[in-house]
């Protein structure tokens, strides 16, 4: 932490010093000025991030991520829940069910997420089924996404239930609340806050995976990026786009930071009592 | 003799190899107030959840009200409901508030809505003394306000028995007290009471009938007096002369 006038003035410094050696090193490379014209050209930064006639606005499909993000974020939540909940269901009765999750998770942790996006996009569009099949390639690889993505967030609940200590179901069952309404009022509710950063974690990485869906054709900003370096072969089209990527997380990022912060504040606090 | 409210016949109860209980008969009587004691690991917790039901018995039969608690195809969430638990280690539930600790099961099991289920609690919470920490999570009381509103917590179900299990060998020193005499009161008010507790003069003073557990059995049962007095089995003698020891009697 910074405290005081003097370790902010020494951090200044440093990050001074730090930052203008990598400048020196970098203008010094003997391919700098070609990298500096094919990668930060500021004309053509701008020109990408509009549009022109023969390409995309790296703006406007950036939109569609944002909204994949937003789809695949909401439908992952339910989805991992529900794997996590019937993991954690005991008994022989639902033995069934619970090898079908544990099964799911280990598939989907497994294959890489680009091959279930191949193998979603243009698997299912094979099958012909109405009302599935015919859907757009962003649907299917949102599909994907929240297949691939749910298997680990289904993990990260399933450590926050485990988190929570037996104690508390045998309060809750020895009111009388049944096993459903013991895990739902208060086994969850405890569970749910302590896993909160690494869920928005796996979230971070999700934002990023979105430009994955452009091999099934859509134009999210990686391949808005891609077109225009084609066409013009300047590559500040990637700049553009990796920073819109980086705007975006880097506010979750520092959140996620900060309710880490909270809890072990808490914690402390707690344990002091 | 009244019916009783509850009754065991030959309970058993094993974990693993360890067989804990080793065929418990017993009967309370209502309003009768029993004192559990004997060593660690003797059977008094296992006993009290057996009787909760939170553990299932492995042969044995429970009565309660002379209905069979422990058949197949008893709804125990309902006989649960019936019956209060309160833990050595309070075990509230810290996400909420003490209200709502307490109203949890009187809203969620009892099915009645927020308000009177409130005013209830409330009613409760100040008989208790607890009426100013209604809204307070269970980290910022003290033990005894925590154990004090476990045991809210659980007669806000309007039990016909209440367990309790060591309910003040987690507290400090200076706030047993307070605890037992929320207990003392309850048995003036005629709660039907089973207590497991390291607290020989509580139990001598609260208790209508004490009963020795040794190993998984009772081995000695009877009214305080003759217990603590003059006990009969060789092993009531030995576990007493050791609480004397430690001057805990």
């Amino acid at each position: 932490m910074l405290g005081g006038g003097r370790s902010a003035a020494v951090s200044t410094i440093s990050t001074l010093v730090f930052f203008g050696l990598l400048a020196v090193v970098i203008a010094l490379a003997p391919g700098s000025r070609e990298v500096a014209h094919d990668f930060f050209s500021f004309d053509a930064m701008r020109e990408a991030f509009v549009g022109t006639e023969t390409t995309p606005s790296i703006g406007s499909a950036f939109l569609l991520n944002i909204k994949m993000f937003l789809f695949a974020e909401v439908l992952i939540l339910i989805l991992a829940l529900g794997i996590a909940v019937v993991r954690q269901m005991p008994g022989p009765v639902f033995f069934p069910f619970r090898f079908l999750a544990v099964a799911y998770t280990d598939f989907f942790r497994g294959v890489p997420l680009l091959l279930v996006i191949y193998i979603f996009g243009f698997g299912v569009p094979g099958l012909q089924i109405d009302g599935i099949s015919d859907r757009s390639p962003v649907v299917l690889g949102v599909a994907a996404l929240v297949l691939s993505y749910s298997a680990y967030v289904a993990e990260v609940y399933r450590s926050g239930i485990d988190s929570v200590h037996e104690s508390q179901v045998a309060a809750a069952r020895s009111l009388g609340l049944s096993r459903m309404k013991a895990l739902r009022f208060v086994v969850l509710p405890q569970a749910i806050r302590r896993v909160i950063p690494p869920l928005l974690n796996d979230f971070i990485s999700l934002q990023k995976d979105t430009a994955l869906v452009a091999v099934l054709g859509p134009i999210e900003a990686a391949r808005a990026a891609a077109i225009y370096g084609a066409d013009r072969f300047n590559y500040s089209s990637f700049v553009v786009a990796a920073a819109l990527f980086i705007a975006l997380t880097i506010p979750l990022a520092r959140f996620t930071d900060h309710l880490i912060a909270r809890d072990r504040k808490r914690r402390r606090a707690g344990a002091l009592v | 003799m009244s019916e009783p409210l509850l009754r065991l016949e030959g309970v058993t109860k094993s974990f693993e190899e360890l067989q804990v209980l080793q065929g418990i008969d017993l009967a309370l009587a209502p309003h009768e107030v029993v004192a559990l004691i004997g060593s660690s690991g003797s059977g008094k917790s296992t006993l009290l959840k057996c009787v909760n039901l939170i553990e299932p018995v492995d042969a044995g039969r429970v009565f309660l009200d002379s209905v069979e608690i422990t058949l197949a195809g008893v709804d125990q969430d309902a006989i649960r409901a019936q019956i209060g638990l309160v833990f050595q280690a309070f075990n509230l539930f810290p996400h909420m508030s003490v209200l709502e600790n307490i109203t949890l099961a009187r809203r969620r099991v009892k099915g009645l809505d927020r308000e009177t289920s409130e005013k209830q609690a409330l009613k409760l919470l100040e008989r208790f003394g607890l009426a100013d920490r209604r809204d307070e999570y269970p980290d910022r009381l003290s033990g005894g306000q925590q154990q004090r509103t476990a045991i809210v917590r659980a007669l806000a179900m309007e039990p016909k028995l209440l367990l309790l299990d060591e309910v003040t060998s987690a507290l400090d020193p200076e706030l047993v007290g307070e605890v037992l005499t929320l207990i003392k009161e309850l048995a003036t008010g005629g709660m039907t009471m089973m207590i497991a507790t390291h607290e020989m003069s509580f139990a001598r003073d609260i208790a209508d009938r004490v009963l020795f557990l040794d190993q998984g059995r009772i081995v000695e049962e009877g009214p305080p007096d003759i217990v603590f007095t003059r006990p009969q089995n060789p092993r009531t003698q030995e576990f007493l002369q050791r609480i004397i020891e430690a001057g805990r009697l």
